[in-house]
């Protein structure tokens, strides 16, 4: 491994600062449930998680700490411990644990787990969706809740039938005998569950495994083409009321005063009430009976505003970074540049990055409900989160509650990006502030915030927007004699409970990395700005190498230009330390037909290479320009991401990724703010990238039987730069911004 | 007050009658299969069949579907075209995180009931209403591509 995502260094820097050591979580049986159910939870918390003799039997999702649940009719129940927004870790850990349990694939089904100790990450000590991390960091573990779950199934059966457990063997679901008899999991699965947990299991070897490694249509195709998947937006509880909420046009503004009189006045609205928001920001929630009389109400609504003092501006942004970058910033790689002297040609280029908002299709939502007094006071939350126990502890301070007394219900996400992975836990913050101003109005009816697209699109959170600049000298034998390196990019991470692990001497992590960790061999000195901006910042796909994969790539094909070399030759002799990268970028160059195939005229190739999240993506793209823009007429890709437990999800992965990054290319997508506010609101002034932008993507993946590394981000990151590298060999122009412009 | 048709069954939408038949569909009726993602006509993702043409039912008034028919996707699957595209969609595994394909289902029904064998400058102008953030636009394309080799 040679350069390890940020998000790998959270985990344990993260585990030790909250005092959680995941390897005291035990294996336990939970005894409410019918049939087998068994889970982890951490070592102080057993006695929470053992329901009371006669109490109602409880669901696996009911049960703090179940993953696996054998029902008597062998139906198996896995709890899914991310959230499922796209990426299939839903039904990829499902068959990882399956595939350990030997359980039979058509019996299984899989259910997101709520908010609870037993489901953080377990490198983490966080419970989150992110970092490409679902399957890397639940591999082992999903598998020991299998192989556990089959070792007492096998027992309980060697008890009945009076043979040694050694001869009992497994299939599909089926306990089988050497004498030929046989039984379903279901039938044991009381008898298993009278059983202790074993301490230790041995895992299957890789070449045993049945499920893992083998392509497998996803659990929630059919509900999801035919409209029966439920959606957080999806939710309704009884009495429920619509929120919408009027937020301030400038991030961080506050409310002087509102006339709610023609709000009122829409048929179904209930009432308007002034509300606490993210950022100490203040606006006004409108309640009604569903989302139209809401919006009505809003619109109908008379507020006057009173701005922050500092409104950001992307002109003054532009000039403000663009200076910067002439200064040397911290340190963030120290590199000998004394070649730089001696430099024979010298390559000079400054890159720009815009703001970026995610633009999940499921806008953001959550229900909240309150019930209960006292110490039976809870409050109940359904939304689709990538960082359920951050919400918790957020909410429970927003309600003064104490964070076991909110139940956070992962729903499944239309997408999410990051966006759902807020420290600030911002919407769900925002959802518990409009609670508490109804509760204080008098009022109990459980709410439902919606935001709508423009909401979305205005609300913040973007990808900061960042510029590079590179000087390179080179030798006379076109060898890369010196490289300085200059970033500025807004810390998203300062201020968070992420600064302490990721920012170290002032850097932030995220916007360095892919350039001050890059795998080539090279002379690069590395400083970075972080400039101070009043607009909220986030990761966003794939994170810091959104930008940096593209200059790095980008700039390798301008040195082998310079120094007449062919580019996929000069980036193997840069990696030649690193075999999975060379791996990965050799298989799309032969799938792809480099260097053997002739193009038609008018059309070049392009390749970029890029490590992130600990798996190596090679894209090679045949491109033309037509009606002064890209076209993109095919996409090769490889990704080394070690085993592949679910290839057709890998695929997925890649392609999906492949066309968010043509997204970022395309005119429009682009985030700009004047005097403080935001330009865009709609997918009308925010281009989304369309099925006439999508190429054919072909995707390869390198065979491996090592452990799992990263699938939903590392395709994202070499495309961009893929496309720019064909355009530069078709117009000789290198093309140094996002979006592209020709 | 708007009466109409919806699945099949006769419907009285008590609400105003500016409001999109979207909300009428997902607030009053509970038929939440049907999404919203922009409200403007321009992702799709609301896409109903009204009198069998496909519509942006977040730009459609209810007061304009008086006395019409709206097929949904909880209803598509009733009929050949749409039992073709939804069995194409789950074996070519097509959704990702699925929000948008509800919409996408009911653009491709449509488009294979004007076309029953549609090239892929077809597939472009009948899908590029349809936004799909996840990026599932090549397996929509083979999906449709097979469902209209299944129904010839
Ligand atoms: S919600 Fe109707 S087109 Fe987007
Ligand atoms: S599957 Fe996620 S938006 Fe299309």
């Amino acid at each position: 491994m040679t350069n390890p995502s940020v998000m790998d260094r959270i985990g344990p820097a993260w585990r030790a600062a909250a005092g959680t050591d995941m390897s005291r979580r035990r294996f336990i049986k939970l005894t409410g449930a019918s049939g087998l159910a068994i889970g982890l939870v951490s070592a102080g918390a057993a006695g929470a998680a053992t329901p009371k003799a006669g109490a109602a039997k409880l669901k696996p999702g009911q049960q703090p700490g179940a993953f696996v649940h054998i029902d008597p009719k062998g139906v198996v129940t896995i709890q899914i411990n991310r959230l499922e927004f796209g990426q299939g870790s839903h039904t990829g850990l499902a068959r990882i644990l399956a595939d350990e349990l030997d359980a039979d694939w058509n019996s299984v089904r899989a259910e997101l787990a709520p908010a609870g100790e037993a489901y953080k990450d377990p490198a983490f000590g966080l419970q989150m969706t992110g970092g490409s991390n679902s399957i890397q960091n639940s591999f082992t573990q999903y598998r020991e809740l299998g192989a556990r779950a089959r070792a007492m199934l096998i027992e309980a059966a060697a008890r009945k039938w009076k043979v040694d457990a050694a001869t009992v063997r497994t299939r599909a679901g089926q306990l089988i005998a050497a004498d030929g008899r046989s039984a379903g999991y279901g039938e044991m699965s009381e008898a298993a569950m009278a059983l202790p947990v074993p301490a230790s299991v041995t895992l299957k070897k890789s070449s045993e495994f049945r499920l893992i490694g083998k392509p497998a249509n996803r659990l929630d195709s059919a509900d999801k083409s035919t409209g029966r998947q439920t959606f957080g937006i999806d939710m309704r509880r009884p009495g429920m009321k619509t929120v919408l909420i009027a937020r301030p046009p400038h991030f961080g503004g506050t409310v002087a005063g509102f006339d709610a009189a023609q709000a009122q006045a829409v048929k179904g609205v209930d009432s308007a009430m002034q509300v606490e928001l993210d950022r100490g920001a203040t606006g006004v929630a409108v309640v009604a009976d569903g989302f139209w009389p809401a919006h009505m109400g809003r619109e109908k609504l008379k507020v006057q505003w009173k701005a922050p003092a500092e409104l950001a501006d992307s002109r003054k942004l532009d000039q403000q970074f663009g200076a910067l970058r002439g200064r040397d910033g911290l340190p963030a790689r120290a590199g000998d540049l004394s070649g730089m002297a001696g430099a024979k040609k010298t390559i000079k280029a400054d890159f720009r990055f815009p703001f970026l908002a995610h633009a999940p299709m499921e806008p953001l939502n959550a229900v909240i409900e309150m019930s209960g007094t006292g110490d039976g006071r809870r409050c109940d939350i359904w939304t689709g989160t990538q960082f359920q126990t951050i919400d918790q502890v957020t909410v429970a301070k927003v309600l003064q509650l104490k964070p076991q007394q909110v139940n956070i219900h992962t729903m499944f996400a239309g997408g999410g990006f990051g966006r759902r992975a807020t420290p600030t836990a911002d919407y769900l913050a925002d959802t518990a502030r409009v609670m508490k101003a109804w509760l204080a109005a008098g009022r109990s009816e459980p709410l439902k915030v919606v935001w709508t697209r423009e909401d979305d699109i205005r609300g913040g959170y973007y990808r900061p927007l960042t510029l590079h600049r590179a000087e390179i000298g080179l030798g006379d034998d076109g060898r890369i004699a010196a490289w300085k390196h200059t970033i500025v990019s807004p810390s998203i991470l300062k201020g968070t409970p992420f600064e302490a692990f990721l920012v170290k001497d002032g850097v932030d992590a995220t916007a360095v990395e892919g350039v001050a960790d890059t795998a080539y061999d090279l002379p690069i000195a590395v400083s970075v700005h972080h400039p101070a901006v009043n607009v909220p910042m986030l990761w966003w796909r794939s994170v810091g190498h959104t930008h940096s994969a593209f200059v790095m790539e980008t700039l390798i094909d301008r040195i082998a230009r310079e120094a007449g070399r062919d580019p996929v030759a000069l980036r193997r002799d840069l990696l030649k330390k690193h075999p999975r990268h060379l791996a990965a970028l050799d298989l799309a160059v032969r799938k792809s037909g480099y260097g053997t195939k002739s193009l038609p005229a008018g059309r070049a190739w392009g390749t970029a290479v890029h490590e992130s999240f600990r798996s190596v993506v090679a894209h090679v793209v045949e491109l033309s320009i037509e009606d002064e823009a890209p076209k993109l007429h095919r996409v090769t890709s490889a990704i080394h991401c070690n085993l592949a437990v679910n290839p057709r999800s890998v695929e997925a992965q890649i392609e999906g990724a492949v066309l968010m990054a043509i997204g970022t290319t395309i005119d429009g997508s682009e985030i700009t703010l004047r005097d403080g506010v935001v330009e865009q609101s709609n997918f009308d002034s925010y281009a989304m990238p369309r099925m006439p932008d999508m190429p054919p993507v072909d995707v390869h993946i390198v065979p491996s039987g090592d452990p799992p590394t990263g699938v939903g981000e590392p395709g994202l990151p070499p495309l961009a730069p893929a496309m720019a590298n064909a355009i530069f060999a078709i117009t000789g122009k290198p093309v140094e911004a996002l979006p592209i412009r020709l | 007050m708007a009466n109409f048709k919806v699945n099949g069954r006769s419907v009285k939408a008590d609400v105003d009658d500016s409001t999109p038949l979207l909300w009428v569909l997902r607030d009053s009726l509970n038929l939440t299969g049907t999404k919203y993602g922009c409200g403007v006509a321009q992702c799709g993702a609301c896409t109903v069949h009204l009198d069998g043409q496909p519509v942006r039912s977040c730009v459609t008034p209810v007061a304009d579907v008086e006395g019409a028919s709206v097929v949904t996707i909880e209803q598509i699957g009733s009929g050949r075209i749409g039992q073709a595209v939804q069995k194409a969609w789950v074996e070519k595994d097509v959704p990702q995180c699925g929000y948008c394909q509800s919409g996408q289902v009911m653009s491709a029904v449509a488009l294979l009931r004007d076309n029953a064998t549609p090239g892929d400058a077809d597939i472009d102008e009948a899908m590029e209403g349809n936004i799909c953030r996840c990026g599932t636009y090549g397996r929509i394309r083979a999906a449709i591509k097979a469902a209209a080799a299944n129904l010839n």
